[in-house]
This record gives C-alpha cells, sequence and structure tokens, in this order.
C-alpha cells in the first residue's frame, strides 16, 4: 500500500475520517453484530424474552424446505437476468461498435445507456403493466397467439417477468462496459485478420471474444451481485414474492420473515448467511480485479 | 467495421434500431398510457398512439396525486426523493473524499484499520442487515425523518476507493511545490486537491444521485408518514391497488416522472458518468 505521507498530525486526519468511520460503526458494523446476536437467539416477536440456542436457528432456516425454495429461485433468477443482460449487452455493444458515422453512434449509445438511470421499482412498474392479466398490450398480443398470460396465478410466468424487467435495466451497464472493451481491442488486429480473409463471424469469435474475456467474466460477478441484492424492489413491486412464493428470492425473504413474519431469530440468521455471501463475492471481485491489472 | 458494403451497413442499422425499440418499448408504452383517460383503457383498448391528455393527466398527478391513496400530490413526493438524492449523492462525495485525504496524505495512528473498515461496508449492503439496521434507526430516533432516509446510506466504499486510487496518481512534483510553497494540508486540499478532482466528483455525483433517487426498500421501511413518501414508494403503493380500480394513466405518469431526474443527470452528464462507472471498478 502506497502511503504519500505529506503532512504531519493525529488530530487532523482523525477528524477527517470521523463522518465516515462514525456512520459505518453505527450503521454497518453495529446493525452487523446485532444480527449475528440475534441469530443465536430465540425471541418472541413482543419483545419479553429471548433465549441464546447457539446454532439452532441456522439449523432450522438450512432445514426448511422454503428456504430451499428461495436458493432455488435465487439461481434460477440469478443465472436468468444474467444470461439477458450480458448477451443482450454484447450484442447491442458489438452492433454500436461498428458504427462509423460518429453523430449517429452518439444516438445509439445515449439510447443504450439510459436505462441505467431507471431505478429497478419503475423499470417493474412498467413491465407489470405492459403484461398486466387484465389490461397489458403484451398480454393481449400473446393471446392473439394462444398464449395465456397470468403472472398474478402462474409461478413460472412470474418468475420470467421479473427476470425480463430486472435484465432489462442491467443491459445499459453491460454495454457500457463491452463497449469500452471492444474500443480497447487494436484495430490492426482485426485488419490483419481480414486480410487473412476471416470474414465477421470468425473474427468476432477467433479475436474479438477471447479478448474481452475478462471484461465478460468481471461482468458476470457484477451481475450475479446485481441480480441477488440489488432487485428486491422489482420482486416487491411487481409480485411481492408469489403467487405463493415462486418469486420469493434470499433477500425477499430475509424481508419477509423479519418485517411481516417478525420472525427475528431466523431472518437475522438468513442476514448473516448472507453477509457470508456477499464477503465471498466482494472477494472474488477483488481477486480477479487484482489478476485483470496483469492483464 | 472492415466491410463497408451498404447491405452489411444496413443490415447493422435495422438490426439496432430493432434492438432499441425493444428497450424503449415499454417506456413508450408508458408515456402512451399517460396521455388517454383512464377510462380508455377499461374499454379494454390499448392505445399506441399518444392521446390528447398529456398536460391535464400531468398537471392532475403533480398538484393532486393519486385518489386511491391520500391524494399526496406527486410534487411534494418528487421534492422528498430529490432531497434524498442529493443528501445522499452530495454527503457520499464529501466524506469520502475527506477520508480518502486522509488516508492518502497522512500518517496516522491505525491509518490501515480505518481504510479496512471502510471497505468493509461493501461486504453490508442494506438489504443483508435489514432488520437490525431498522432497530439502529428507530433507537436513534430518525424515522421519519430526512436524516434516517440519508444517513445510513452515507458510508461509501466505492467512492473512498476512487478518490484514494485519483490521489495516488498525484505526481510528487505537485506534492513537493506545494510543500515548498509552505501550504498547510487544509490549504493543499482546496487550493490543489478539489480543483485536480473535478471531473471525478462528477463522475460519482451522476452515480451516486441515481442511486439516491432509486433507493427503494430504505425508505419503505423508515418511512411511514404520508408526507415523507418518496417517488418509488408512492408508485409501489399505487400499483398494489386491483387491476380494475388502479387508473393506469396516473401511474405511468408516476413512473415517467420518477425516471426523469435520474436519466435527465445521467444523458446530460454522460462522458462523466461512463468515465466514473469505469473507473470506479478498476
Amino acid at each position: 500500500m502506497a502511503t504519500r505521507s505529506l503532512f504531519r498530525g493525529r488530530a487532523l486526519p482523525l477528524a477527517l475520517v470521523a463522518p465516515q468511520i462514525a456512520i459505518t460503526l453505527v450503521f454497518f458494523v453495529w446493525p452487523a453484530a446485532q444480527a449475528l446476536k440475534q441469530s443465536m437467539l430465540i425471541e418472541d416477536a413482543f419483545g419479553f424474552g429471548s433465549e441464546f440456542v447457539w446454532f439452532e436457528n441456522f439449523e432450522s432456516v438450512l432445514t426448511d424446505p422454503g428456504y430451499h425454495n428461495a436458493i432455488a429461485v435465487t439461481a434460477l433468477f440469478s443465472i436468468g437476468v444474467m444470461l439477458v443482460s450480458l448477451s443482450l449487452g454484447l450484442l447491442l455493444a458489438a452492433l454500436v461498435d461498428g458504427i462509423t458515422s460518429r453523430r449517429v453512434g452518439a444516438i445509439y449509445r445515449a439510447i443504450s445507456v439510459a436505462p441505467y438511470a431507471i431505478a429497478p421499482a419503475v423499470a417493474g412498474a412498467l413491465w407489470f403493466f405492459i403484461f398486466n392479466p387484465t389490461v397489458g398490450i403484451v398480454t393481449h398480443w400473446l393471446g392473439l397467439v394462444g398464449i395465456d398470460w397470468n403472472h398474478v396465478r402462474n409461478g413460472d410466468q412470474a418468475l420470467l417477468l421479473v427476470i425480463l424487467a430486472a435484465a432489462w435495466k442491467q443491459i445499459a451497464y453491460n454495454f457500457v462496459f463491452f463497449l469500452a472493451g471492444l474500443q480497447s481491442i487494436p484495430r490492426s488486429l482485426i485488419e490483419a485478420a481480414a486480410i487473412d480473409g476471416a470474414g465477421p463471424g470468425r473474427r468476432f469469435v477467433s479475436i474479438v471474444l477471447p479478448l474481452l474475456s475478462p471484461t465478460a467474466f468481471f461482468l458476470m460477478v457484477v451481475n450475479l451481485t446485481y441480480a441477488f441484492f440489488d432487485t428486491f424492489p422489482v420482486i416487491h413491486a411487481v409480485t411481492q414474492g408469489g403467487p405463493g412464493n415462486a418469486t420469493e428470492t434470499l433477500v425477499y425473504k430475509v424481508f419477509r420473515d423479519g418485517f411481516i413474519g417478525l420472525d427475528l431469530g431466523r431472518s437475522a440468521a438468513q442476514s448473516v448467511i448472507l453477509m457470508v455471501v456477499v464477503a465471498a463475492m466482494t472477494v472474488v471481485q477483488f481477486r480477479w480485479v487484482e489478476r485483470k491489472v496483469h492483464y | 467495421m472492415v466491410e463497408g458494403g451498404t447491405r452489411s451497413r444496413l443490415v447493422r442499422h435495422a438490426l439496432i434500431c430493432g434492438l432499441l425499440a425493444a428497450i424503449v418499448f415499454p417506456v413508450y408504452i408508458a408515456f402512451v398510457t399517460s396521455t388517454h383517460e383512464a377510462s380508455t383503457m377499461l374499454q379494454g383498448v390499448i392505445p399506441l398512439l399518444p392521446g390528447p391528455d398529456l398536460v391535464p393527466t400531468y398537471a392532475r398527478v403533480l398538484a393532486t396525486g393519486i385518489p386511491t391513496f391520500g391524494d399526496l400530490p406527486v410534487a411534494t413526493m418528487m421534492l422528498n426523493s430529490l432531497v434524498m438524492a442529493l443528501g445522499i449523492a452530495i454527503g457520499k462525495i464529501v466524506i469520502s473524499l475527506l477520508s480518502a485525504y486522509a488516508i492518502v496524505f497522512f500518517r496516522f495512528p491505525l491509518r490501515m484499520l480505518w481504510f479496512w473498515m471502510i471497505f468493509a461496508t461493501l461486504m453490508l449492503p442494506v438489504e443483508v442487515r435489514i432488520v437490525p439496521t431498522f432497530q439502529v434507526v428507530s433507537d436513534l430516533g430518525l424515522l421519519n425523518s430526512f436524516g434516517g432516509l440519508i444517513v445510513p446510506l452515507l458510508a461509501s466504499a466505492t467512492a473512498t476507493f476512487l478518490f484514494r486510487q485519483f490521489f495516488l496518481t498525484i505526481p510528487d512534483e505537485l506534492i513537493e511545490a506545494a510543500r515548498v510553497d509552505g501550504a498547510g494540508p487544509i490549504r493543499f486540499l482546496v487550493d490543489v486537491i478539489l480543483p485536480l478532482s473535478r471531473t471525478n466528483i462528477a463522475a460519482l455525483f451522476v452515480i451516486m444521485f441515481a442511486y439516491g433517487w432509486n433507493q427503494y426498500l430504505w425508505p419503505l421501511i423508515v418511512t411511514t408518514d404520508p408526507q415523507m413518501t418518496t417517488m418509488l414508494i408512492g408508485i409501489q403503493r399505487a400499483l398494489s391497488g386491483s387491476d380494475e380500480l388502479t387508473p393506469w394513466n396516473l401511474v405511468m405518469a408516476m413512473s415517467l416522472l420518477a425516471l426523469l431526474p435520474p436519466l435527465a443527470v445521467v444523458l446530460g452528464m454522460q462522458r462523466w458518468f461512463v468515465k466514473g462507472l469505469v473507473d470506479a471498478e478498476k
């Protein structure tokens, strides 16, 4: 870790880091410690008493079929979001990268980046509307070709809908990174391949994709993190975890068990499990970023 | 592309336009719906072209809100969201810049411990510690206040990292020159570091404004007072009614109003935004 220690003194630097540290302690470290403590207690929801039970909460969470369902839903949902948003982001970036006209390219880029700004909750509202069972326009079209769309009753359709809404917003983010990656590929490489007689498809598979693989891997991690933790609003606004618990992801279950079910011990145990998952993901991301430097 | 045939160019443009049309489609339908009367939807007609009611719909939503829940004017919600977004964006930038400055330019006790503690916040997104964080805010008496909405979200490992990386690239000559001129730490921060950090601040502002405006789970649990409702929570409440009674034109108008401010910031500052996004991940 490089240091430049230009100035001496103790009071001033401590005062400068104090606000960030205070917020971190009060709103991050302390609640995380509380979650750990609560995850080992069983208390009644009215706060009259609690009993220290070691790992009983974890045991009951991990053996609960509802939790297994949430793991399966989260896996399906995350992989779905990742595949849809990565492939469309890459396709769009590859197409836009080849646009020679500066002005047209700028317009395409602006439209492609725009969805980044849209809140997951708004994305949910818009998709909820076009797929609405009674008034949705896509529902109407699907009806014309004989598909009965009703995500309020059909769990698979509900899951598909939240995947689409969540992936839609993320395309923009992937587009930005793929485009930056594509633009850093030396033109001379592409031209040399063209002279050797490789067509556009062959060039993409043999040259562009391998050079993009670090970007793609990095985006996979980011998209997984996004699908895991940032998509709560989509699910809450569109399906509320339903029908039944067909769209209940791990994060949604923490919320549902803690705030609606008031089952604090088990909600805290789930929080602790999720923290371990985030920590692992963060480590993977940073280990990989270290590698990216040498790339 | 190396091949520059007219046909392949046309195909490329057609593909892009098709993809972008699909991406923009939900927003377009929302816009069309917001320009018709609610009764149009209920007759089972789904219009594909804008109607005549653009101005009345938006004027009504902004001034009186949606009748299904308490008639809170959307203008009030917009203002709440704006205060929250600006508070989060500015607050994050200020405290991150200060702590990165201290960590890079000073040597003081436990320097690395502080740094890793800030880093650890990356591993604790609010989504995974909802209940205990809510309890802390409630114990501090911050429920239903802007303080409760903003302060718990201010710690930012990303912004601190970005500033730290940037400060480490500042050439030694500049620091030497400042030292020779006898600039103190505060003076050096204000006269040298801040002007140099302008683009980084702009880039972070775009990302953090969008982040703040789009907060959902936190306002959902911290604000129960209708007067504190933010845009997104307002939309969620409007959606949770039954389909037949939902005034879709008003809800869609609200959705569009909710996506305008962050969209304006992202598109208006696109250059910094892309730079910030790519830098923040390095």
